[in-house]
């Protein structure tokens, strides 16, 4: 949880204005972990370099999972890295989000039948926000994930959610 | 103690932190985005506003509203400190420099004159010596309190590093002294003024050049600006100093960190580049107070050229070795300011 999220009983005006200035902020200043696993990962790095240039979207690669906003596991997520993207993945401060990316994230990919290594998806040890398909994504496709998910924010409340 | 002697310095203090200092933090960290951006053949931040403009507009809400984490095993209390430390220290330093000459504002008959520096203390020099050593106070202090190992050397870094420039830092600036025979900041920019041979501005980056350049390289390292940011080594050491810091504590490091930068700028600008003095601005004939206007004016593009600098270098050179940054302090730069001061000597006993 952020500071203030799900403090709030019922959404008002005050609750409402907050979430729209609150959403637009963190829709564009997603910071992103900055680690690679596999040949995803230099898909990744093509999204950051000169044609693609994620940093167009407020986007900066930060060293630390302490001050990042966005996890993108991009590659193949073996058991033994399983452990550490849940260490990982507690280390970052809320809010966080993730993008798989990659089949090999998304399900295991090509080591689905035979992979006796391979995590079968990285949404087995921690929850994704957006999967980006493809063997590996093509740097458009990531950005597009990108897109999806601050789509994904901008609907996002500080009120707490109803049990229906 | 009158009313308007409190309010007169209360006033500039707001004007430079609220008007000067912080709008020129938020839109630094764009323009180092953009000129990383433009060096490395990309757009940079366009989504957000004209050309990104809104772009710290966007990361300063999303900081406040981070969750802030403290690391179980950390000293809690010096956590928290610190990041206030460095903060308190790097607007301190800006409390002597002065941003222009004296300024006369008449409303109708009454006038009122101030002089455009916070505090006219008679041993600025010193106190800006001083304030500059205590800044690795900071980061020390977060880097021990984090109870993490890449913090920790982040931390131990900076204190040598510092240590081992301060010594060039201030001896270099012995020759601005030497040359000024003054240790107020107001005399040495005042010693500025006028020209060489009719035209070339008496500035002391001119006779001082080896100084200069010895003092702008120990301010890179001061200021833990690459080509020296061992402190902070992303490839090393994650993120140095600030592993551990989490949303707007993470902030205010990197609020000092710009802070700093532009304190040096001015340091240089005021001790090398004639500070406030515009050359040939007397020929204009503007009024006192255009002429004031003009000099603050001219003070601002001084040090946000020398900021710009600072971002290029950034983005243009490699980071030193951690052996090969302590070699180029103790071996090249100590010696040299140390000849610096002798031909400085030489100089002034031959000539005046």
């Amino acid at each position: 949880m952020g500071l203030l999220d799900q403090k709030f009983d019922s959404s008002n005006i005050v609750v409402t204005t907050l979430d729209n200035l609150l959403n637009w902020a963190r829709l564009s200043s997603l910071w992103q972990m900055q680690f690679g696993l596999a040949c995803c990962a230099i898909e990744m790095m093509a999204a950051s370099a000169s044609h693609f240039d994620m940093m167009r979207f407020g986007i900066i690669p930060r060293a630390t999972p302490r001050q990042t906003d966005v996890m993108i596991v991009s590659g193949t997520v073996t058991l033994k890295m399983a452990t550490r993207i849940k260490r990982l993945y507690d280390q970052m401060s809320e809010p966080r989000y993730v993008i798989s990316m990659g089949s090999c994230a998304n399900c295991g990919g090509p080591y689905w039948e035979h992979g006796y290594h391979v995590l079968k998806g990285v949404d087995r040890v921690i929850p994704v926000d957006v999967y980006v398909p493809g063997c590996p994504p093509r740097p458009e496709a990531l950005i597009e994930g990108i897109l999806k998910l601050q789509e994904k924010i901008r609907a996002e409340s500080l009120a707490k959610k109803k049990v229906v | 103690m009158d009313t308007i002697s409190i309010l007169e310095p209360l006033l500039k203090i707001l004007f430079i932190i609220f008007v000067a200092l912080l709008p020129a933090v938020a839109y630094g960290v764009l323009a180092e985005r953009k000129i990383s951006a433009f060096i490395q053949n990309r757009l940079g931040p366009n989504r957000v506003g004209p050309w990104g403009l809104l772009q710290p507009l966007a990361d300063i809400p999303k900081l406040f509203f981070k969750e802030d984490i403290v690391p179980a095993a950390a000293n809690k209390f010096i956590h928290s400190l610190a990041p206030l430390i460095s903060i308190t220290i790097a607007f301190s330093t800006f409390a002597v420099i002065p941003f222009g000459d004296t300024i006369t504002f008449s409303i109708g008959d009454s006038s009122y004159t101030t002089k455009l520096q916070i505090a006219d203390v008679n041993i600025g020099f010193l106190y800006i010596l001083a304030l500059s050593s205590l800044a690795v106070y900071g980061i020390t202090l977060s880097g021990w309190s984090s109870n993490n190992k890449y913090s920790l050397l982040g931390g131990l870094r900076s204190t040598a590093q510092m240590i081992s420039y301060e010594l060039s830092m201030g001896l270099s600036l012995i020759g601005v002294v030497m040359l000024s025979s003054s240790l107020q900041l107001d005399d040495i920019v005042a010693a500025q003024g006028g020209y060489w041979l009719g035209f070339i501005p008496k500035w002391n980056a001119i006779p001082q050049f080896l100084g200069f350049v010895i003092f702008v390289v120990a301010m890179f390292a001061e200021t833990n600006r690459l080509p020296f940011d061992l402190p902070e080594a992303e490839p090393e050491l994650v993120a140095g100093y600030h592993t551990e810091y989490t949303g707007m504590k993470f902030g205010i490091f990197m609020l000092s960190e710009y802070i700093a930068m532009i304190t040096a700028s001015a340091l240089i600008a005021t001790l090398y580049l004639g500070g406030w003095q515009a050359p040939y601005l007397e020929h204009l004939g503007l009024s006192p107070f255009l002429m004031s206007v003009a000099q603050m004016a001219a003070f601002v593009v001084k040090v946000f050229a020398i900021v710009i600098f600072f971002m290029v270098v950034r983005w243009t050179v490699p980071r030193f070795r951690y052996d090969q940054l302590m070699s180029i302090g103790w071996k090249v730069l100590l010696p040299l300011a140390l000849v610096n001061i002798l031909l400085t000597g030489l100089f002034v006993i031959l000539y005046h």
